[in-house]
């Protein structure tokens, strides 16, 4: 009961310190410019700066003074010319100050660092894009943070999970929790999908899941992470997938996709650019539907929240706050089935890859 | 703008379709509810797929 009442605690302190960044930057433009774009603006662009990715970790700003505070993060570049680098990111005071290595400037613009003269100038081409030169950046950002703490995270639970087995048949504690989740995706994701080959692939799958999950509900906590969200983070992860079905896949696979049984040879020739283009619409379609769902879960949310302090009356206030409950209570329903979906549908092409085709001759017609 | 709402639709036919016939199908057999969740999650899925490409397409 107690931890229960600590948790709670905790997150209500959390929940009100984001939000009342957000408050606090919305009243500041209000009351020195007295307009209503601003704060449209200013919402707009609390958003922007949430769905990027970013070098500082930041739990408050105080929107009269400008400060924040939160932790900075190492900052880690490579630059050709100059060799590798470690600092933190307080040195750039959020942008505003350069930081200068060996003669080097680097600035931060738009949660972007490049390099720059003395002056920090930074040219556009034509287009509106950034001419200045980039250094390779390897730095802990946010999503990184975010993804090594699910990552300890998970080592941590399912560790201890695999460590009850050796007292006894039972899991105690959190453990009794993982344990049905587990088999949950054995029995109703793998086995049904993959068939008998099922137990190969169980690491991957298991480690997906529970990682997509993980990381889609601490997008759900005022930390203000939006890993999942972020489509560096999604591509990687259909990337493994794209590279275990394609070496999982026996010569059926391969028959199947260059020389389709079972059709006229013109039909054959008219295939096989269509089932090519299909190994990479699989995987493209996994990155882009975990990216567009997560990052429009944390539009809405958000952007009900800005609505609270775009419109600052006392029946839009209760009224957005009832939707962003409402909304957060879908998105947790969201996140898990993000998850669900990723590792169903990573099953589904790897049982096609793996799929025994002895059923059927050159003959019969594949459907 | 015309272009997302126009994809939004379609999806949401799309999705109409899935769940209306899912439905038909657990009523009249809901001993393969699972299977037919199953399968409308999975079209579902890739629907969404196309719906989210066209919105990216679009904006």
């Amino acid at each position: 009961m107690q931890i229960i009442f600590r948790f709670t605690l905790l997150v209500l302190i959390f929940s009100s310190t984001s939000w009342a960044t957000l408050a606090k930057g919305g009243d500041k433009t209000d009351q020195d410019h007295g307009g209503q774009v601003d704060t449209k603006e200013e919402v707009n662009a609390y958003i922007n700066h949430h769905l990027d990715d970013s070098h500082y970790f930041n739990l408050y700003s105080d929107g009269e003074t400008g400060e924040h505070f939160g932790i900075p993060l190492p900052v880690i570049i490579y630059d050709f010319d100059n060799g590798l680098h470690l600092f933190s990111s307080s040195k750039f005071h959020h942008g505003e100050d350069l930081v200068e290595i060996d003669g080097q400037h680097y600035k931060l613009y738009h949660s972007k660092i490049y390099k720059t003269d003395a002056e920090g100038t930074i040219t556009y081409d034509e287009d509106g894009f950034v001419e200045n030169a980039k250094p390779l950046d390897f730095s802990i950002t946010k999503n990184l943070l975010g993804m090594i703490l699910a990552s300890v995270l998970l080592l941590w639970m399912f560790t201890s999970l695999a460590r009850s087995y050796k007292k006894g048949q039972i899991p105690k504690g959190f453990s009794r929790f993982l344990e049905p989740l587990v088999i949950y995706v054995r029995d109703d994701i793998a086995k049904p999908n993959i068939g008998p080959k099922y137990k190969k692939y169980m690491s991957f799958l298991l480690t997906v899941f529970f990682f997509i999950w993980l990381l889609n509900l601490l997008g759900m906590t005022p930390l203000g992470f939006n890993v999942t969200g972020n489509i560096a983070v999604t591509f990687a992860l259909a990337l493994v997938t794209f590279i275990i079905v394609q070496f999982s896949g026996n010569k059926h696979y391969w028959k199947h996709i260059f020389w389709m049984p079972g059709v006229p040879v013109l039909m054959k020739i008219v295939l096989m650019p269509i089932e090519i283009l299909g190994m990479f619409t699989k995987p493209f379609a996994l990155m882009i539907r975990l990216f567009a769902n997560m990052t429009a879960g944390h539009v809405v949310i958000m952007s009900l929240l800005g609505l609270i302090v775009i419109m600052q009356n006392w029946i839009a206030g209760p009224a957005f706050f009832g939707f962003t409950i409402m909304i957060s209570v879908i998105e947790l329903l969201v996140a898990f089935l993000q998850a669900y979906i990723f590792t169903l549908l990573s099953a589904l092409y790897i049982g096609m890859a793996v799929e025994d085709h002895d059923d059927h001759g050159e003959d019969v017609p594949v459907v | 703008m015309v272009g997302a709402g126009l994809v939004i639709i379609g999806a949401g036919i799309g999705l109409g379709k899935i769940g209306g016939a899912a439905m038909e199908a657990i009523a009249r057999q809901p001993e393969a509810t699972g299977k037919i969740q199953t399968a409308m999650i999975i079209i579902a899925a890739l629907l969404e797929g196309v719906a989210f490409a066209a919105l990216f397409a679009v904006s």
